[in-house]
């Protein structure tokens, strides 16, 4: 296969490719010899950050494999954006079935390869948020309580943005959405709602569950790479911001997720067997008016008056985590 | 040999003997005696490398079978009723993707109301999903459509759902010759795969299309089921061969060549049916029985051959479409000619038996030309006037 050349940008100095760094440091992305998992072409947004999540999530899990991969998606963005027919940018082998089966098929591939002999070939399985956190959630539940040999990733952007941006469980308290307007007395998401994914994996007490973001992909594919060195049912979730239901700029991408995390709303760490081992620390902590503030989901919050008392409990919820997961103190109490 | 064997237990062996990779096993009535044997068998290592996986829904275990059989493993699992329907969106996702997955429905009425027993609902309502439908008359039948189904289901790369009576069939011990294991790897080659999940070749499997080749698709689709019309005979004959008994012919008709009235049914009351058309010939009546195994494809062409000197066709429907009448009624109609006169007769829902008796009464009016269009067997009228009183 010919070299391609790979365009560079810089994007802050926790993003992989940081020219800063020592040649053997480098990401793998900054390579022409590099894995491609998906290629050039797909239809993905300007700024899309699950395709950027994917890409590098698979890029990883092909070096862990030595290309000894099979993967396979859920209905959504991801699915639709890369193979309209007559094309296909997977360069992996890549099974679409529905929008909620993904984990259990991810099981029955599993199940065959070891069947036939094959446990070299490792699967994936992948969806956006509604795929996992709401309507696989069963087939989830399943796969992780058999251990069967999957690692499952959510790319986590907070709705359901294939079908125009509408409420799902993973959707945040006063976020804005097609099925929860800024209108009326509470606009937007209810506070009380929605369940934690990565927690409940841990609850399964399956080998590995981690959390990252695309601010971080260095960390991101040393959590792939991780979580291949494992045998059973492992859970990556990522945080993955959508310029379109969001209402960001496609450049504020990384930087939102970056405040996502150092604002403490989104925190990353690993567990293994359900106790959390690493977290990944607050470096620069910002309040979450500040990730807020830039979108206009979040609007409403902000124009015609500043809503103190929600910004002030969606504060509570981050100082919440912080204090969970020890983000300022280097680990869990 | 014979055995004398309970119809679940010589379907779990004899799916065991066509050697699945993958089964994905949920439990329903009246299904479950059959992944239960399946479960025994695995666990004992009587299938080798055979993964045996306890799924949490009937969705998932169609969903396993979906990514078991992509990545070139022989995949199988087993519902009924509920089950059937809570598996639907990935039992079309199957048959779009031309998976050759082999699955029994161990056919049961679906609620509301809930009940558990024999009727032809649940299938009957799948027959547009795309699968090839087998329906077995007794248990030799049931244990021999499923060798014929794997087969089948791999040369089309096209599913195969094997239909038996819940109860009256999986429930059920008699006599039934349980094939030999030699003699079903003669018949029944290793799986291939044509699309196959493999690093070394990747293919993308299940992409989006849009108006430009949906269509296409489709008919392609339709291609391969029809396909099975002339397929399925010559492996019927095939089976004939090597295993001594017929078995996999798309109809079968029963004293029909003369017969003025003859009854067209599916399923194990095909039993009782032809005991009737023997009582009733012994008296001089001329009927017959026509009995259909192949629901899908609708062999069209031989039900018309076989209804050809019929004057009268009673067709006794097991299941029942809701508002408009027979379900085995609309698809055969086009075999009918102007000279020949149809009845409806919905009989045996939610496991009520049909009796002799009944069938006796049924082919008495329809010979005397007073038989109802569309007639419910055996219905308590006394139940239903309370409710259909000044409605």
């Amino acid at each position: 296969m010919p070299a391609t050349r790979v365009k560079f940008y810089q994007t802050g100095s926790f993003a992989v490719g940081n020219r800063l760094l020592a040649p053997e440091q480098r990401a793998v992305q900054a390579s022409a010899g590099r894995t491609n998992a998906i290629t050039r072409g797909h239809r993905a947004c300007q700024g899309c950050g699950e395709a950027l999540g994917a890409r590098f999530v698979l890029d990883a899990a092909m070096r862990a494999t030595g290309g000894q991969l099979v993967v396979v998606n859920a209905t959504g963005c991801l699915e639709v954006f890369s193979t309209p027919y007559p094309e296909s940018s997977w360069r992996v082998p890549w099974l679409h079935s529905l929008f909620g089966n993904a984990p259990a098929v991810a099981s029955g591939v599993a199940a065959a390869l070891r069947a036939r002999g094959r446990p070299d070939i490792r699967v994936i399985g992948q969806g956006g948020d509604g795929g996992t956190v709401d309507i696989g959630f069963g087939c989830l539940s399943g796969m992780f309580e058999r251990n069967d040999d999957v690692l499952f990733v959510c790319y986590d952007n907070q709705a359901y943005m294939n079908t125009g941006v509408q409420r799902s469980g993973a959707t945040p308290p006063a976020a804005r959405t097609a099925t929860t307007q800024a209108v009326g007395p509470a606009p937007g998401n209810a506070f009380g709602q929605g369940k934690n994914a990565p927690l409940i994996a841990m609850a399964h007490e399956i080998p590995y569950v981690a959390t990252a973001t695309v601010a971080d992909l260095r960390d991101l594919e040393a959590k792939v790479i991780r979580a291949m060195a494992f045998r059973g049912a492992r859970y990556l979730h990522v945080f993955v911001p959508c310029p379109l239901g969001w209402g960001s700029p496609a450049r504020d991408t990384i930087r939102l997720a970056r405040l996502a995390v150092e604002s403490g709303l989104f925190p990353v760490f690993e567990a293994e067997r359900g106790e959390v081992v690493a977290v990944r620390g607050i470096r620069h902590r910002v309040g979450v008016r500040e990730y807020l503030r830039p979108q206009k989901r979040y609007a409403h919050l902000f124009e015609p008056v500043e809503r103190t008392d929600v910004i002030g409990r969606i504060q509570a919820g981050a100082d919440r985590n912080i204090a969970r997961f020890g983000l300022l103190d280097g680990g869990p109490p | 040999m014979l055995s004398q064997i309970e119809g679940s237990r010589a379907v779990a062996e004899t799916v065991a003997l066509c050697r699945p990779q993958v089964v994905g096993a949920y439990p329903i009535s009246p299904q479950t005696h059959i992944v239960e044997g399946l479960s025994a068998l695995v666990k004992a290592g009587t299938l080798g490398g055979c993964e045996f996986i306890n799924v949490e829904s009937e969705f998932a275990a169609m969903s396993v079978a979906i990514g078991a059989s992509a990545a070139g493993a022989r995949a199988y699992t087993a519902t009924a009723s509920q089950g059937l329907l809570f598996m639907v969106e990935a039992l079309y996702n199957a048959a779009g993707l031309g998976l050759p997955i082999v699955m029994t429905v161990a056919n049961r009425a679906i609620g509301a109301p809930i009940n558990i027993w024999n009727d032809h609902s649940d299938a009957m309502s799948q027959r547009d999903s795309g699968w090839i439908q087998l329906y077995a008359e007794h248990n030799q039948d049931a244990v021999d459509l499923h060798v014929q189904a794997f087969r089948l289901a791999e040369e089309l790369s096209t599913p195969v759902m094997v239909c038996m009576d819940g109860f009256v069939l999986t429930h059920t011990y008699e006599e039934v010759a349980v094939p030999t294991q030699e003699a079903v790897d003669a018949y029944l080659p290793p799986y291939r795969p044509r699309q196959l999940l493999d690093p070394a070749e990747p293919v993308t499997i299940g992409a989006m299309v849009g108006p430009e080749a949906f269509t296409e698709v489709r008919y392609l689709a339709h291609r391969v089921q029809l396909a099975a019309l002339t397929r399925l005979p010559a492996l019927a004959e095939e089976f004939a061969a090597s295993f001594g008994r017929p078995a996999g012919r798309p109809v079968r008709p029963y004293r029909t060549r003369d017969a003025e009235t003859v009854v067209v049914a599916l399923g194990s009351v095909l039993g009782t049916l032809k005991d009737t058309v023997d009582e009733l010939r012994a008296e001089g009546e001329s009927v017959g029985v026509l009995g259909i195994t192949l629901f899908r494809p609708f062999p069209l062409d031989a039900v018309r051959a076989a209804l050809r000197q019929a004057r009268r066709v009673v067709i006794l429907e097991r299941a029942f479409a809701v508002g408009a009448g027979g379900v085995v009624t609309a698809d055969l109609a086009p075999a009918l000619g102007p000279g020949q006169q149809s009845y409806t007769v919905v009989a045996g829902l939610g496991g009520r038996p049909v009796t002799r008796a009944s069938l006796r009464r049924v082919l008495a009016d329809a010979g005397a030309g007073t038989l109802d269009p569309l007639t419910f067997l055996d219905l308590r009228r006394s139940l239903i006037a309370p409710a259909c009183e000044g409605a």
